[in-house]
């Protein structure tokens, strides 16, 4: 098991006037290898939950567990724990801060105690990973664009090849190529590198694409934790906490009211496109008025 | 952590002290602390006890959250009274070569004790019933004579607010930087001197380019809204006085007044 909570509960300013419960009686369990979504309302805790992966929040009471040890007992190295749990926050080339981009890229190993080389190594590797050519080595961070800079930033946690990789809304702020550049890149690494993957995100299409697994956090606490399909299948309920499901869902959903026997349960457009194929190439009764409706369906969905 | 520092610690409630004008607030701390250097019979000061307690009672904050303000300045208290204890000449009561107590020294000791004591609870009165752009608003209201002379007090004023502004967010900003180059194995606590001023270096740089960065967003967002200077503005919240601020001017009068008797015909 790689990272456990148990009974984890934080309070902000406790005993004073500005006393927030920012998480109540969490219990989680994330095996290696899982890509998992979290998402919830602006405040919900999703940020506060994931400081205490990787020990940078202590929790008010409860305990956290890195491959079955305490991470707060005495003398647990949590600096090395953080090289094995990588925690991007959210805009993250606010900490870039080094002469240039290879030397901010090292930081993270060198700070694991790496030598030169392999510190240059590790970094090379990441930036090749997030897509940064070569030509940006040398530049200055502040010299590159919105969407590089986020790339070298991401690089400066991947360099130090974490176990598990948290990220927070990484796709904030960028153009609809830039997110996917991202996501697809982070989703290879889950695919070659094994790592496990915890996305905090407020797209529900970005989540429904990848992830294997969705908690959703309402007020502190962990309110639905299932597959994807199951999560979006309440989604009256995600609508209740300021949530939804994915776009297509409502469309499938609207498309079974109106007699087409479609799989509501698709959150993907293009599990949408085979389940709405389907039910047009089944539905032989209707001659001349489905050829209309199964090219403009299909536009419109192609669209 | 840095979430729980509060600046000028306001403490919200609603009191009488609360909704007065900040000027008569800034002309009243004032009073006090002139009066407190003034005073020097006993008689002063049991009067500024009495005005004292009755400020603390209007103002509804806590006494211990108030004399939370004083943990800082304990130890100057300390060395002040252990000097003047000490070392003043006088009426020897038990001695030891140089170092004497005296009467006068426990006198003076005594008087300078309740001097800081009463100056920094007076003061802390008048922060933790006034938030702070009420002060600088007050501030500049007090000041705006000065303009005559070309002191450009509006822009000092609004520096001040803009500064205050950004306080938490800044203080926000230092804890997401070093939480973020902690997440990176940043360690900003082990180390000599140098090394810690070293690794302060991944903290300052983002800092800097954060604040800048603001600085300008802000610059441009003002400019936007025509934003130039303070000749011909007005104010969304213009400071007039009500019936309360009339009754706290006159009772501060009436405690100078009280306090200037005392000190001219009463000796003790």
């Amino acid at each position: 098991m790689s990272i456990k909570l148990e009974n984890v509960t934080y309070t902000y300013s406790p005993g004073t006037a500005y006393e927030m419960h920012a998480l109540k009686d969490i219990n989680l369990e994330i095996p290696q290898g899982q890509f998992i979504g979290v998402i919830g309302h602006t405040g919900s805790g999703k940020s506060t939950l994931i400081q205490h992966f990787n020990g940078l929040i202590k929790p008010t009471s409860g305990t956290v567990l890195f491959e079955g040890e305490d991470i707060w007992k005495e003398g647990y190295p949590l600096k090395q724990l953080r090289s094995q749990v990588g925690l991007v926050f959210q805009y993250p080339e606010h900490q870039l801060f080094e002469t240039d981009v290879l030397a901010d890229v090292c930081f993270g190993p060198k700070n694991q105690g790496l030598s030169e080389e392999e510190c240059k190594e590790r970094a090379i590797e990441a930036l090749e990973h997030v897509g940064l050519a070569q030509k940006y080595f040398e530049r200055s961070p502040f010299e590159l664009s919105g969407g590089q800079k986020r790339r070298a930033a991401i690089a400066g946690v991947l360099a130090m090849n974490p176990k598990v990789l948290v990220l927070d809304e990484p796709t904030a702020g960028l153009d609809p190529k830039g997110r996917d550049d991202i996501l697809e890149q982070i989703s290879f690494l889950h695919q070659t590198r094994n790592i496990t993957i915890i996305l905090v995100s407020h797209s529900m299409e970005d989540i429904a694409k990848y992830v294997e697994r969705i908690i959703v956090m309402n007020d502190g606490e962990k309110c639905l934790d299932d597959t994807p399909k199951e999560v979006f299948s309440h989604y009256k309920e995600l609508e209740k906490m300021g949530l939804a499901a994915p776009q297509i869902t409502y469309i499938m959903h609207a498309l079974k009211e109106r007699g087409m026997p479609v799989d509501v349960s698709a959150i993907t457009v293009d599990e949408a496109k085979v389940s709405i194929l389907q039910a047009l190439a089944g539905d032989k009764g209707l001659e001349s008025s489905s050829e209309e409706t199964k090219t403009s369906i299909t536009q419109s969905i192609e669209k | 952590m840095i979430r729980d520092i509060t600046i000028g610690q306001y403490y919200p409630t609603d009191s009488v002290l609360h909704s007065l004008d900040p000027r008569v607030k800034f002309i009243g701390t004032m009073v006090f602390i002139i009066s407190l250097f003034a005073a020097d019979s006993w008689a002063g000061y049991i009067l500024a006890t009495f005005f004292l307690a009755g400020i603390i009672l209007a103002s509804k904050v806590p006494f211990g959250f108030m004399v939370k303000g004083l943990r800082p300045i304990v130890l100057l208290l300390m060395i002040t009274i252990f000097f003047n204890v000490l070392f003043t000449p006088g009426e020897v009561l038990w001695g030891f070569s140089i170092i004497k107590i005296t009467k006068e020294g426990l006198i003076l000791g005594a008087k300078m004790g309740i001097r800081l004591i009463y100056l920094i609870i007076g003061s802390s009165v008048m922060t933790l019933t006034t938030t702070p752009n009420q002060l600088t608003d007050g501030l500049e209201r007090l000041l705006s004579p000065l303009n005559k002379i070309k002191v450009p007090v509006h822009e000092i004023a609004m520096m001040m607010s803009i500064a205050l502004r950004f306080i938490p967010i800044l203080l926000e900003e230092t804890d997401k930087i070093m939480k973020a180059q902690t997440a990176r194995g940043a360690d900003f606590e082990s180390g000599g001197l140098i090394q810690k001023v070293k690794s302060m270096v991944p903290l300052l740089v983002p800092l800097f380019v954060s604040a800048f960065r603001r600085a300008n967003d802000l610059a441009l967002a003002m400019e936007a809204r025509c934003y130039h200077g303070g000749s011909g503005r007005t104010q969304m919240k213009p400071l007039r006085y009500g019936q309360n601020d009339v009754i706290a001017y006159v009772l501060l009068a009436v405690y100078l007044v009280l306090g200037i008797i005392l000190r001219n015909f009463v000796g003790m």
